[in-house]
């Protein structure tokens, strides 16, 4: 064919123009839901702070729950929260990290080290409330840890195990090849080589990962029902600093507790409907809280990711 | 090799360069070889330092090394040339066990050092206690991500020397003896990565010097880097012979030939033939390494 | 030079010292990784051995067809089916909502969208993904119920749409996510024998990066479903916690967590029979999940495209 005739040229600029047509309407559709997507989020985040702002102040952060909703607060909710995530937060970092430097270091590839990283990705899988329900069998009974904010720490470590795991061992990845050949050349053990050279470098992208973990971990609810976290608590856990020797005390670990997700819940599911401002309050400090987590993590990552040229 | 071998002779440019092949050798002579085989005049080899003694090498199921059996005379130069895939880089990281840093290697037969006779591959022998003794300079410039003086000084700091002025006088030492201290010293404390490509690998023979290695590895130290800093670095190599037996593996024959006192050329795992450096690239002995040379094949 | 000098025989000694340091770090690495094993062993073990004693208690011939499950009445029963029915309708509506949804972002942000675009969209859509699922669930009560009762006139305060729409547009993230990845790994090359073609954006993408990144595509979808199965809070808040075999989305009805949750709302004791009722709804979220997975699995391996 040595030239198109004009009807052949006609058809295909119109079936041309038709598909172009579609495709724009493509990217306006594309564009339409996304920003519905995120529409949602932000109408959510309005609703939650337009509802609850009768309750904002200082008596909602530091009164306890009580039977009637303005007096109700979030003190033992919050205190309960930032204990549980403090011994998240120690048991899941090291354990996580010590996994993965083991897994990017020092395992040899073979059938067993495959076992271990099957083991971690599956566990990143697991419904939320079977790491409860573990919990409970495990911690709450065999081991007798009861329900008590260490069951609730360790249950939630366990949950985000996986996210530090993972989001550690790209760090470490990300650390050349020949940095570690020039240590072992100069005759370092492979621990050396890990803590002089491979860590040092890694600290931002684990920072990254724990973030991630304690802001999942911040909203869960599901685990920590099944260990039986309470919602009516009007008492603090007992203070880890005391005023006399040895200072420091670890009877709070062992203490009943509860959670701001818990509270909510608890809220939420009151027939009375003045409690849902209540909820809503509670809700969107929490939100808040998560977003700034995520938001801290996501410009850390940023800003590490850009520090170091090799 | 015997233990003392005198070469005289005195090199033909136009041979050399008939030899590699140009059409025109009287145009073609390279005359950075023929000067560099001048100078190399006569090559007299030292006391061993190192002896290969038939020693085999595989990855799993490869066998890489075959039989190899060579004598690296101390504080001296030996270049180890040859095509891609022969086992040069292979041998070269015999001497310091970075094959260990791998899964299914296997070493039989022995390198040993003298003159306290260890073999630097058996099976009895520290991996990191050789490395402790052998140094390496690696093809691409790989200084760490911290400063000037932190680089060299942690090779000391493995050894458990924390006194700060021990420390600053070996590394003056090193610097110095990898000619830069003169760009380094004001630079001290700054980021190693910011220096230039020439000037990272210099500092990287400097971290290497700092603790006093016996032999120094080179593999295929110039070849990430332009001619300006590869003189330089020729020039240091041909320095250091006083305090340091080298062994550099190199891609670049007119390398070997600039640097070297004495050349092994290797093929497919073996070593096919090694002498004076001058007399490898004027008159070898094996066909084989005539074919390299004259660029049969690379 | 050629003689170990008193200051390197001193370095050697403590290399002795250095290999034991290492040695015990090794280990102590070690049995951190094996965290991730225990804790699988754990759950297996933990589910399997209440799950034995429950089924001491009850045939499972009973648990598998009985239609109501009342296991703490006094007349009880313990059909698991409306459990499942629950789930699977909740799950089947998310779906419906987050394969569609989560596909075109993934499609939109892989073949339309520009660079700059996509960076600011990536990590907002994954705060999408972070929001608490409490909160989503004081959404679907509170916000999306009453809109949708507005449009369905009749339809009960606690139903299953309203969980479902919800669970849907938390995985949309999940979905948009990992497709986005999968598409954006099909070859160049692909693409370009598309538009040399005469092809729009559209029609390349639909006809050449869709399948190309199936595999893909359909691990994003597993993700998504293995997550709505096993939702909680926000089915225990909006669907209501009644367990009623249905596949009808406007009424109310329990999933297998819901279940899970109401129980331990309760008082427990140790070793009764509710106490390890939960445990045995437990056993059959897993195995659903790791249905899902297997398939999946087995989906993704039939239809891979290899480069």
């Amino acid at each position: 064919m040595t030239a198109m005739t004009s009807g052949e040229l006609e058809r295909i600029r119109r079936g041309l123009a038709l598909r172009k047509q579609v495709d724009k309407v493509f990217v306006v559709l594309g564009l339409l839901v996304l920003l519905a997507c995120l529409g949602v989020l932000l109408l959510l985040f309005l609703d939650l702070v337009h509802n609850g702002a009768q309750r904002f102040g200082w008596k909602f952060l530091s009164s306890f729950p009580s039977r009637r909703a303005e007096n109700a607060g979030i003190l033992s909710a919050a205190v309960g929260t930032s204990l549980i995530m403090l011994v998240t937060s120690l048991v899941a970092l090291p354990v996580g990290v010590a996994a993965a430097i083991y897994l990017e270091e020092y395992a040899p590839k073979n059938w067993f080290t495959a076992i271990i990283e099957v083991n971690v990705t599956n566990l990143a899988g697991v419904p939320s409330i079977v790491y409860g329900l573990l919990a409970l069998g495990l911690f709450v009974y065999q081991f007798g840890l009861g329900q008590s904010i260490a069951t609730a720490g360790l249950t939630l470590a366990l949950l985000i195990l996986p996210i530090v795991i993972v989001a550690t061992r790209e760090s470490l990845r990300a650390v050349p090849k020949t940095i570690r050949e020039a240590a072992y050349g100069l005759g370092a053990t492979r621990w050396e080589v890990t803590k002089d050279h491979v860590l040092p470098y890694s600290t931002g992208g684990i920072l990254t990962g724990l973030i991630l973990g304690l802001s999942r971990a911040i909203g869960e609810t599901a685990p920590l029902i099944t260990i039986g976290a309470l919602a009516f608590i009007a008492f603090l856990p007992p203070a880890p600093v005391t005023g006399q020797f040895p200072f420091l005390s670890f009877d709070w670990l062992g203490s009943e507790f509860t959670a701001m997700p818990i509270q909510i819940f608890n809220w939420i599911s009151r027939p009375d409907q003045a409690f849902q401002s209540n909820a809503a309050a509670a809700g969107a400090i929490l939100l808040g809280m998560t977003l700034l987590m995520n938001g801290v993590a996501i410009f850390i990552r940023y800003r590490f990711r850009r520090k170091i040229n090799w | 090799m015997s233990e003392s071998t005198i070469v005289n002779f005195a090199p033909d440019p136009r041979k050399v360069a008939a030899m590699q092949g140009h059409q025109n050798p009287e145009r073609a002579a390279a005359p950075s070889v023929s000067i560099a085989l001048e100078q190399r005049g006569t090559a007299h080899a030292n006391p061993a330092k190192a002896t290969a003694e038939n020693l085999n090498f595989w990855y799993g199921k490869n066998h890489a090394l075959k039989n190899i059996n060579l004598t690296i005379p101390e504080h001296q130069v030996t270049a180890l040339i040859g095509p891609s895939g022969c086992g040069k880089s292979t041998f070269l990281r015999c001497f310091n066990r970075m094959h260990d840093l791998q899964p299914e290697t296997r070493y039989q037969g022995a390198i040993t050092l003298r003159p306290d006779d260890v073999n630097l591959v058996g099976p009895e022998t520290d991996p990191i206690e050789v490395r402790m003794r052998i140094g390496m300079v690696f093809q691409k410039p790989n200084p760490f991500p911290k400063s000037v003086f932190e680089n060299v000084a942690y090779g000391l700091r493995l050894r458990g020397i924390r006194n700060r002025s021990e420390l600053g006088d070996r590394v003056e030492k090193a610097l110095r003896g990898a000619a830069i201290w003169e760009e380094a010293k004001d630079r001290l404390d700054d980021s190693a990565l910011a220096l230039s490509g020439g000037q990272m690998q210099r500092l990287c023979i400097a971290r290497a010097l700092a603790t006093e290695p016996e032999i120094l590895l080179f593999d295929e130290p110039t070849s990430a880097l332009d001619p300006i800093a590869t003189a330089k670095i020729e020039e240091l190599i041909t320095e250091l012979r006083k305090d340091v037996t080298v062994l550099i593996v190199t891609h670049n024959m007119q390398q070997a030939a600039r640097v070297s006192d004495f050349t092994a050329f290797m093929y497919l795992g073996e070593l096919v033939e090694v002498d004076a450096t001058s007399k490898i690239f004027t008159n070898p002995a094996k066909r084989a390494t005539e074919d390299y040379i004259t660029g049969r094949y690379g | 030079m050629n003689r170990p000098t008193p200051q390197s025989r001193g370095a050697f000694a403590s290399l002795r010292y250095r290999r034991a340091r290492d040695g015990v770090i090794e280990l102590a690495l070690l049995a951190c990784g094996l965290v991730a094993v225990f804790a699988t062993v754990a759950i297996v073990f933990i589910l399997v051995k209440e799950s034995l004693a429950f089924f001491d208690h009850v045939s499972l011939r009973e648990f598998l067809t009985d239609t109501t499950w009342t296991p703490l009445f006094d007349d009880a029963h313990y059909g698991i089916a409306p459990l499942v029915a629950g789930t699977l309708t909740v799950t089947g509506v998310a779906l419906l909502v987050a394969i569609p949804l989560g596909t075109l972002i993934a499609i939109y942000l892989s073949e339309f969208a520009g660079n700059r675009l996509r960076e600011i969209v990536k990590p907002v859509l994954e705060l999408l993904g972070a929001v608490p699922t409490v909160v989503y669930g004081y959404f679907a009560l509170l916000i999306v119920t009453p809109i949708l009762q507005k449009i369905i006139p009749g339809l009960p305060g606690f139903n299953m749409l309203s969980a479902g729409l919800v669970i849907g547009l938390m995985i949309v993230p999940y979905v948009a996510s990992v497709g986005e990845d999968a598409m954006r790994a099909v070859p160049r090359y692909m693409r370009e024998g598309s538009y040399a073609m005469g092809a729009t954006r559209l029609q390349t993408a639909l006809r050449v990066v869709v399948p190309g990144a199936f595999s893909g595509l359909a691990a994003a979808y597993i993700l998504g479903i293995s997550r709505a199965v096993g939702e909680t809070m926000v089915v225990a808040i909006a669907a209501g916690m009644q367990p009623s075999l249905t596949f009808d989305p406007t009424q109310p009805a329990a999933t297998i967590t819901a279940y899970i949750v109401q129980v331990s709302l309760g008082d427990l004791p140790h070793g009764s029979i509710g106490y390890q009722s939960i445990f045995a709804a437990g056993l059959v979220l897993m195995l659903m999940t790791l249905l899902f997975n297997v398939v999946g699995f087995f989906l993704t391996r039939r239809f891979r495209e290899a480069y």
